[in-house]
């Protein structure tokens, strides 16, 4: 299975579906909550008894701390992110990597699961190839990726788009629940790429254009509790 | 006593005019708005943070903004000459240093975060216009942010102060004359991050037109962010 690693590793920073939490939207420089008692999470800052929102996005109580789950911007690479790239340049010891962030990406010549003589680099990936890679390392600079892993490396067939960045947990779902759902409805291959690309490929067009329609459904609705209810009826609509 | 003063749009002195703000109004984008004061329209649209070229200017401790204001040619009566002048540079470097304190880009060394501001329709209060809807968009592109920042001119028609003037009030010639004062600041702070004038004040009168201008501001930001709320209940962004 392809995207076994992005879903074991998403499980983790899941936002998606725990239907009891209170969410709003809450804009820059808002209030969420007043008193002591409550401890600013990720997006968020204390300003002496207030509890300040630091982003545009939804505003989570998780216990006493509270959180912010940003819902626009861009993508912000961490080691062991699974992403999707294309590869835009080679160079003597590796080659140069599209994923969509501020630094560029790069994938040593050692960093692929099999021996490749450097003169055939390119029979192996050449340039507008797209691979489906983990972050090793993101230092100052730059970042480097790994093709040795399971489900990882060059995607054949099949097409890329891209959605929001920060709505990939949500079209992962928990435990990669959403993903799968969609992949058993329209039997298609799908590989969500952290940088918020998406590679499907499926038996037939129709199922392929049916498997982004539904992705970008998921991707359109961040604010919905119970989304995967939503999904299901969406697909039975549009049988 | 200062006889009556009356404004050529029938407004009151402390009444801006007509707000429409909406997000999301540029695909391509990564966040983008549109504010407009009246007849002034302006359209921000943020791209970033991206790779900052050239090089040499890139920032290893934190990620810059940069800040491109334009009159389109069609905005103003007289075509106006398309590309950089004089003027708009000044003002591009001015709402730099207005949203500055607002952002915080530490989280993405080297890198840089463009925000291009357009206006489609000029009636005074560009710059103003161009830095609420360059707040919005950068709030739209998911940039962490301190703070949005509210931004308004005031000003004064001979002896009466009044806010958010219109070009007609702009040329006013009468008793002491027009007064433009420029000001942005942070929504929920008591932070000025511009403040611009052109005319003549009574140093002692600034105090009076500040807290006017504080006033003002909270009618802007509930404008911004009923427009930044509405962007996710409806779900159509990108």
């Amino acid at each position: 299975m392809r995207n076994e690693i992005n879903e074991a590793h998403e499980a983790v920073e899941d936002s998606g579906d725990s239907s009891d939490t209170k969410r709003k939207i809450v804009v820059p420089g808002e209030v969420i909550v007043e008193g002591e008692d409550y401890l600013p999470g990720e997006g968020t800052r204390r300003e002496g008894s207030k509890i300040v929102a630091s982003k545009f996005g939804l505003a989570e109580e998780a216990g006493r701390v509270i959180k912010l789950i940003p819902i626009f911007g861009a993508f912000v690479p961490r080691r062991n992110n699974v992403i999707i790239g294309r590869v835009t340049d080679l160079t003597y010891s590796g080659w140069l990597v599209d994923i969509d962030s501020a630094a560029s990406a790069f994938l040593p010549i050692e960093e692929s699961p099999r021996f490749i003589n450097r003169n055939e680099m390119d029979q192996y990936l050449a340039i507008g190839d797209v691979i489906s890679a983990k972050i090793w390392t993101v230092k100052g600079k730059g970042i480097d990726l790994t093709l040795k892993g399971k489900g990882l490396g060059k995607l054949e067939d099949g097409f890329i788009f891209r959605i929001i960045p920060s709505r990939v947990p949500r079209v992962i779902g928990r435990e990669g629940s959403m993903v799968n759902m969609i992949k058993e409805k329209t039997g298609c291959q799908i590989t969500v790429g952290q940088n918020g690309w998406i590679w499907i490929k499926g038996p037939s067009t129709d199922a392929e254009i049916k498997a982004r329609r539904a992705v970008e459904f998921v991707a359109d609705k961040v604010h919905i509790n119970g989304l995967t209810d939503k999904v299901e009826a969406w697909f039975e609509e549009n049988e | 006593m200062a006889k009556e003063h009356k404004r050529p749009d029938g407004r009151k002195f402390d009444e801006l005019r007509k707000m429409i703000a909406k997000v999301g109004v540029v695909p391509n984008a990564d966040g983008s708005a549109m504010f407009a004061f009246g007849d002034t329209v302006a359209i921000a649209a943020v791209y970033g943070p991206r790779q900052l070229h050239p090089q040499h200017m890139q920032d290893p401790s934190t990620g810059i903004l940069r800040c491109n204001y334009d009159l389109l040619s069609f905005s103003v009566y007289d075509r106006k000459k398309p590309g950089p002048s004089r003027r708009s540079q000044e003002i591009s470097k001015v709402t730099e240093w207005a949203l500055l304190p607002a952002v915080d880009l530490s989280a993405f060394p080297n890198t840089v975060v463009d925000v291009q501001i357009y206006i489609l329709q000029a009636d005074a209060g560009t710059r103003t216009a161009g830095i609420n809807a360059a707040s919005m968009a950068l709030a739209h592109a998911g940039i962490p942010m301190k703070d949005l920042v509210c931004s308004v001119a005031l000003g004064k028609n001979d002896q009466q102060l009044i806010v958010d003037l219109t070009k007609e009030e702009e040329d006013y010639h009468e008793g002491e004359g027009a007064t433009d004062f420029a000001i942005a600041k942070l929504a929920n702070h008591d932070e000025w991050t511009l403040m611009q004038m052109d005319g003549k004040i009574q140093p002692e009168r600034v105090k009076e037109l500040l807290e006017l201008a504080n006033k003002v501001c909270a009618e802007i930001c509930t404008v911004q962010t009923k427009a930044l709320k509405s962007v996710v209940e409806t779900g159509d962004e990108k």
